[in-house]
């Protein structure tokens, strides 16, 4: 069905459909939207979903850790200090194993209070064991929610996977939506070692530092077996439902000398700014990283490359930067904007290729 | 049910425990476990039952165990329970927590659980410190006792965790004591014959962070009750009861002497301080008899 959405809306509609049993959540702007939205499918009696009101981020993760442990699917969706505040619980869900699904909405952090796009909050979570999808369209919010939960339920994954869309320029913002009949695309969720009565076991017991240290390898081997289960997935959506998706959107690359590297909404613009670079002659493209753990493999050989941290690691440098360099030894011009909801337009984008210092950072609008 | 010998002789927990000699909250949970049966899962956040259920690959309770982080219990449980009653299931959800993640880091989460009306058991096994790391001040320690984060004793008075649980108006609430196991398997039982909320506080005396000889864990506890340091009672839908063990402190308690004399852990306590003790033992006393008479 194709119908006018917001991003919040979008993920809210796959969630319907993915029917999750469980759904804890706690207000937050901007996420807000996701969890009124699901309230309201629920008391319409339009989903047979639980949803418990917890009283913080902290208590949404833990009470979705105690339902996905009994088998049942799962759902929370939270933003910025909503996202800090369930750290400790993010590093429990994928300790434990469970395949629960969140959508953060990215937003800056305080102080001072800042409500806008900014995907510091996501980052700061990399290493807690979960996957990580950042979106650029109304569309693909529903579809990368959609898929998340077929992802994380994977018996080869059973990781849960936070689906990351920009605050207000996407999660706010109306574009079009094409909904899907999902048919049987997403398993029913089949966890292994489900808590069963009949049959007694101990979670997360104490652990010593053998028997520890293997189920931390087996975290990043299914970190690992995940590329697989995502790339599988994301071409079976394309079978069925026809939108291809990858580890990282390109457009225009093939023969591109110089590639603008972004995540989000970001992405998108950078799409426009490189038509416009086009037309001066710059052979420019854009490659709009959406997979960022487990972390892809990107084709920059022999490019000059303009990345675009929406992000900020201090002492150190952009994280998307440093992680692609740290991969890929690739050194590029790092324009830190956009931080707290600055406005970054494509004529902007366009500069940043056309002023390009590789091996140098900039601070758009603060330093030069 | 009148006697001890009419309580189920099935274990949920085997003889193999790490708990220490005299420990009262794993003898506790042996009697809510023969309470509550097979249908039943444990939600234990940090706490000394962490420790005591053993260590990987190895368990030593006979009902499935879910370890959760410190602040975590009741949400976890709020959880487990939705997803429980989401198939149709009547599985017992039991939180067994000591006082620090229960007074401390946990209020928050069982607050919430309460308010919620989430249909679960919490009990608070309360040693009155942290002990899984060595008794440490918990909010539930006496005025007075020395611990290893108050070594001249605790300047503060106990957090009266069960008025906090009471304004949640539980459908079920009530107190315990590891040294009278038929009034707590009593209490259990009822508690989860009853939809809702429902929230048990375990005094569970520690011979070493109390600094007793473990041989006497039970007359510590029965002292506990007898001084009226510790009122058994149980509040079913806001009317309370007291129970027949504390029935004689109400009417004429111990001096609070006999319970502190036979621990290490108020060596400190200055006359002043065992004043104020047995103070708070009267107003609590009197408080008590006139919410049970209805006066209040």
């Amino acid at each position: 069905m194709l119908m006018i959405s917001t991003g919040n809306k979008a993920v809210a509609a796959a969630v319907k459909q993915a029917a999750p049993s469980v759904v804890a959540a706690y207000p937050i702007t901007p996420q807000t939207e996701i969890i009124e939205q699901i309230a309201s499918y629920v008391a319409a009696g339009e989903v047979e979903t639980e949803y418990i009101p917890v009283e913080s981020e902290h208590s949404a993760m833990a009470a979705c850790i105690g339902a996905s442990a009994t088998g049942v699917r799962t759902f929370t969706a939270t933003s910025s200090h909503g996202l800090l505040y369930m750290h400790e619980m993010l590093h429990w869900a994928a300790g434990a194993r469970l395949p629960i699904v969140m959508a953060n909405v990215n937003r800056a952090l305080g102080p001072g209070w800042n409500t806008w796009a900014e995907h510091t909050d996501a980052f700061s979570q990399r290493d807690t064991g979960w996957l990580q999808v950042f979106v650029g369209t109304v569309q693909e919010a529903y579809d990368a929610t959609l898929m998340a939960f077929r992802i994380a339920e994977d018996e080869r994954v059973l990781l849960p996977v936070m689906v990351n869309l920009d605050g207000f320029t996407l999660s706010h913002i109306m574009q079009s939506l094409e909904t899907v009949d999902l048919g049987d695309f997403i398993p029913a969720n089949r966890l292994p070692y489900a808590i069963d009565v009949k049959n007694p076991m101990g979670y997360g017991p104490m652990t010593g530092p053998d028997d520890y240290f293997r189920f931390r390898w087996d975290i990043e081997r299914s970190m690992r077996d995940a590329r697989e289960v995502i790339r599988e997935t994301e071409e079976e959506f394309a079978r069925r439902f026809g939108r291809k998706y990858g580890p990282a959107e390109e457009y225009r690359c093939e023969d591109a000398e110089v590639v603008v590297v972004s995540m989000g909404t970001l992405g998108k613009e950078a799409e426009v700014a490189v038509d416009i670079l086009r037309k001066e002659g710059i052979k420019a493209g854009s490659m709009r990283l959406r997979w960022f753990r487990p972390f892809p493999d990107l084709d920059l050989k022999g490019r000059e490359v303009v990345v675009i941290d929406r992000d900020y690691s201090f002492g150190f440098g952009g994280v998307v930067a440093a992680s692609l360099k740290a991969k890929t030894g690739i050194e590029c011009y790092n324009v830190i904007a956009g931080l707290g909801g600055q406005e970054v337009t494509y004529n902007d984008i366009a500069d940043f290729v056309r002023d390009r210092r590789i091996g140098e950072e900039m601070w758009f609008g603060v330093s030069e | 049910m009148s006697t001890i010998s009419e309580i189920p002789k099935e274990e949920y927990i085997t003889t193999c425990t790490a708990a220490c000699a005299g420990c009262s909250s794993s003898l506790s949970l042996r009697y809510v476990l023969k309470a509550a049966g097979p249908d039943t899962v444990l939600v234990v956040p940090a706490c000394c039952t962490s420790v005591i259920q053993g260590m990987y690959p190895n368990t030593s309770f006979n009902v499935p165990v879910y370890n959760i982080a410190f602040a975590a219990a009741a949400a976890c449980a709020s959880g487990m329970s939705k997803a429980f009653r989401s198939a149709g299931k009547k599985t017992n959800v039991i939180v067994y927590a000591g006082d620090g993640g229960t007074v401390d880091i946990g209020i928050q989460a069982l607050s919430g659980a309460f308010e919620r009306g989430t249909d679960f058991l919490y009990i608070c096994y309360d040693n009155e410190a942290y002990g899984n790391t060595g008794m440490q001040r918990s909010g539930a320690t006496p005025l007075g006792a020395v611990t290893t984060t108050t070594p001249a004793g605790k300047t503060e008075t106990k957090k009266d965790l069960d008025q906090i649980v009471a304004a949640h108006n539980p459908p079920y609430m009530a107190t315990a004591c590891s040294a009278y196991p038929l009034d707590l398997y009593k209490k259990v039982k009822k508690a989860l014959s009853i939809e809702g909320p429902k929230f048990i506080h375990i005094l569970a005396p520690c011979p070493p962070g109390w600094r007793y000889n473990s041989d006497k864990t039970i007359e510590v506890g029965k002292l506990a009750v007898k001084t009226g340091s510790w009122v058994l009672y149980e509040r079913e839908y806001g009317k309370l009861t007291v129970s027949g063990p504390s029935r004689t402190a109400l009417k004429k308690p111990h001096p609070i002497e006999e319970y502190i004399r036979a621990q290490g852990r108020f060596k400190k306590a200055t006359p002043e301080i065992i004043a104020e003790l047995q103070q708070s033992i009267e107003k609590n006393l009197a408080r008590i008899k006139k919410e049970e008479e209805g006066i209040c």
